[in-house]
């Protein structure tokens, strides 16, 4: 089923939640809601399902305008942040629960009920569970409950609103993959809310960044990390360095450093931020060329397999991170104090609007 | 090394004891001053209601709750208490839901005023209605006109009690449902329940022992209620004499073994209530821990 959303307005209060929101997703799509709290992405996903009202715009399902149908109407499947499970009812009872409240002439027989939910407990890796309640699961057996409960319905897609907030990091990891897998053998158009990056770029097809009610950017995971299209972007997906400096006719000044800019021709001496992640930089120990910024080796970690350098900038009190792998660390072998240069492989360059006053 | 260890846990030793003797001295002390003190005020004379109503006899006590006075007085508190508690259940169930599953201005105003039986003085609850209902009061005319009889009549006692009996069911629901939040009850609407589906499905049963535990309180109250009712009733014999009103009556009349034998009924029935309500808190309990 096709999603489209166009010039969706929400308040609360004088609380703008979102501001003029379109958006399309495709069938067969797993897309990830990403954003900080408060930029509105639960928000959206709630009015999606129709838990939330609409003030402005429509929301329609495959053309059919469905603004002001009832949750219980819209056939989704919503799986809440904290799982929602019915604390009183077996897990078979929850997975049936859909089944159970249709009306007489729509709803299954008990032995197809009773079929379909032994089927989905197979699915969601969960069978010989069906007698036990709620509170016997540990918090990754509880979310698979849930979402098994949201697929007993046959939804004409899957709504999930921080799916794997509440699960630790390893627990999280194991099923952040086998929802992908489950995506891609059920294929029902999915939507899914996380404020982690991490999750978004590594499960979604396609992300959409929201920030302060608005959607800052849409793309693929390989297009929202190597072309952000805001700074914003750029800060929130990973680390970032950031050289302000002033541009120039295409080039970015640093005091002593010069980067190419070439976004930026006609530029007439304005305020500008170089956005460098971590692993784009080169350290080097002679200054060979004009874009090396000369720095103090502050801090030396590993995590994994990477490094973790810390520079302190010698032009300025700000410090630059810069991530080596094994052999780049093994071959500089460097000491802490010691004053090398760093110098960007890419750079993307920002005027920030907000600079004005 | 391994010797200061050893010395170091002697001396650590000490201390979490002498602590813990104090903290049991402390529990000692308040436990048998809170025993000795419920004992002397609610216990022994609760003892002294059976003993006072035995007093002259069992021909006596049972004579006194089986004359038609007293029948006709146990029959009204009955009625009046079906129609009371079920009604104040539908209006609790009602206001926790309004108050813990939707936003709106003077919320905090609702709250104060279904708390406000609890704050005024049931006789004057009482006042105000035989005011309101009564000849020259704002409904009274309305009613007479109907003929329909309020004041010295059953509806005013029904009324009566309803007013003083009205926070009990919402004030135990409201906490509770704040506590469990709407995310399954949104669940269940996402799952393609009705409205109803969903209340009697996963609201209800997820609020049941708190609902109880509130009806079992408004019951009580409703079989003991006395003042707004003895204002409002009249106390007519036989007729809109309460157990409570015919317990005063026969009290002012110097039948003590009588009285104390309809106040023993009571006790009974609260005894009966206590035990319910303790019953309910240990299946809730025994529930939130399976």
């Amino acid at each position: 089923m096709t999603i489209e959303i166009s010039n969706v307005t929400k308040h609360y209060g004088s609380f703008e939640a979102l501001k003029d929101i379109s958006l399309n997703i495709p069938k067969g799509e797993l897309v990830a809601l990403l954003g900080p709290s408060g930029s509105g992405k639960t928000t959206l996903l709630r009015m999606i399902a129709g838990l939330e009202s609409i003030e402005e715009g429509t929301i329609s399902f495959d053309g059919s305008d469905l603004t002001d149908k009832h949750v219980n109407q819209r056939d989704v499947g919503f799986v809440f942040q904290h799982y929602a499970l019915f604390k009183h009812m077996t897990v078979f009872d929850n997975i049936a629960f859909g089944l159970n409240v249709r009306k007489k002439r729509l709803r299954p027989s008990k032995k197809e009920i009773e079929v379909k939910v032994n089927e989905l407990l197979e699915l969601v890796k969960l069978s010989g569970f069906a007698k036990r309640y709620p509170g016997q699961l540990s918090g990754g057996q509880r979310q698979r409950v849930a979402l098994a409960r949201a697929l007993a319905v046959e939804p004409q897609m899957l709504l999930l609103d921080e799916p794997f907030g509440a699960l630790d990091a390893k627990v999280r990891k194991e099923l952040r993959s086998w929802l992908r897998k489950l995506h891609n053998e059920i294929n029902v158009t999915s939507v899914f809310v996380t404020h982690d990056q991490e999750e978004a770029l590594d499960v979604a097809d396609r992300i959409v960044i929201m920030n302060n009610g608005k959607i800052e950017q849409i793309g693929t995971p390989s297009e929202v990390y190597d072309n952000p299209a805001s700074p914003f972007v750029y800060d929130f997906l990973g680390n970032v360095n950031l050289f302000h400096g002033r541009l120039h006719k295409g080039k970015l000044n640093l005091g002593y450093a010069q980067f190419d800019a070439p976004d930026y021709l006609d530029a007439m001496d304005k305020n500008a931020v170089g956005y460098v992640r971590p692993y784009q930089l080169n350290i080097e120990r002679e200054k060979k060329s004009v874009d090396a910024i000369a720095t103090k080796v502050y801090f030396i970690h590993s995590i994994g397999p990477k490094w973790h350098i810390e520079l302190k900038r010698e032009d300025s009190d700000t410090y630059v991170e810069v991530e080596l792998n094994k052999a780049e660390h093994a071959q500089l072998d460097l000491t802490v104090g010691e004053v090398v240069y760093v110098r960007p492989k890419e750079m993307k360059v920002f005027i920030p609007e907000d600079f004005v006053i | 090394m391994a010797t200061d260890l050893v010395k170091n846990e002697g001396k650590h030793i000490h201390k979490p004891t002498a602590v813990k003797k104090e903290t049991n001295w402390t529990k000692r002390v308040l436990i048998t001053v809170m025993f000795l003190y419920l004992s002397i005020f609610l216990l022994v004379p609760l003892v002294y209601i059976f003993v006072k109503a035995f007093e002259q006899g069992s021909g006596v006590y049972f004579a006194a709750i089986t004359n038609s006075d007293a029948l006709d007085a146990i029959k009204l508190t009955l009625l009046v208490t079906l129609i009371t508690v079920p009604l104040n259940t539908v209006f609790g169930i009602a206001a926790a839901w309004l108050i813990t599953r939707f936003q709106f201005k003077g919320k905090q105003l609702l709250l104060s005023l279904i708390e406000l039986p609890f704050a005024v003085s049931p006789v004057i609850a009482g006042l105000v209605l035989v005011l309101f209902f009564g000849p020259r009061g704002v409904m009274g005319p309305l009613f007479s006109e109907l003929g329909i009889k309020i004041l010295f009549s059953t509806p005013g006692i029904v009324i009566a009690t309803m007013f003083v009996t009205l926070p009990f069911v919402a004030r135990e629901l409201i906490p509770v449902m704040q506590a469990q939040g709407k995310a399954e009850e949104e669940a269940a609407i996402s799952l393609g329940a009705s409205g109803w589906q969903m209340f009697v499905r996963v609201t209800l049963p997820n609020i049941k022992w708190g609902l109880l535990y509130g009806m079992i309180l408004c019951n009580a109250r409703a079989i003991g209620e006395f003042g707004a009712v003895s204002v409002i009733s009249g106390r007519i014999r036989g007729m809109t004499n309460t157990m409570p009103l015919h317990v005063e009556i026969l009290y002012n009349e110097y039948q003590f073994s009588a009285a104390f034998a309809v106040a023993s009924l009571m006790s009974l029935l609260a005894i009966l209530t206590l035990t319910i309500k303790a019953w309910i808190e240990w299946r809730a309990e025994k529930q939130q821990t399976a």
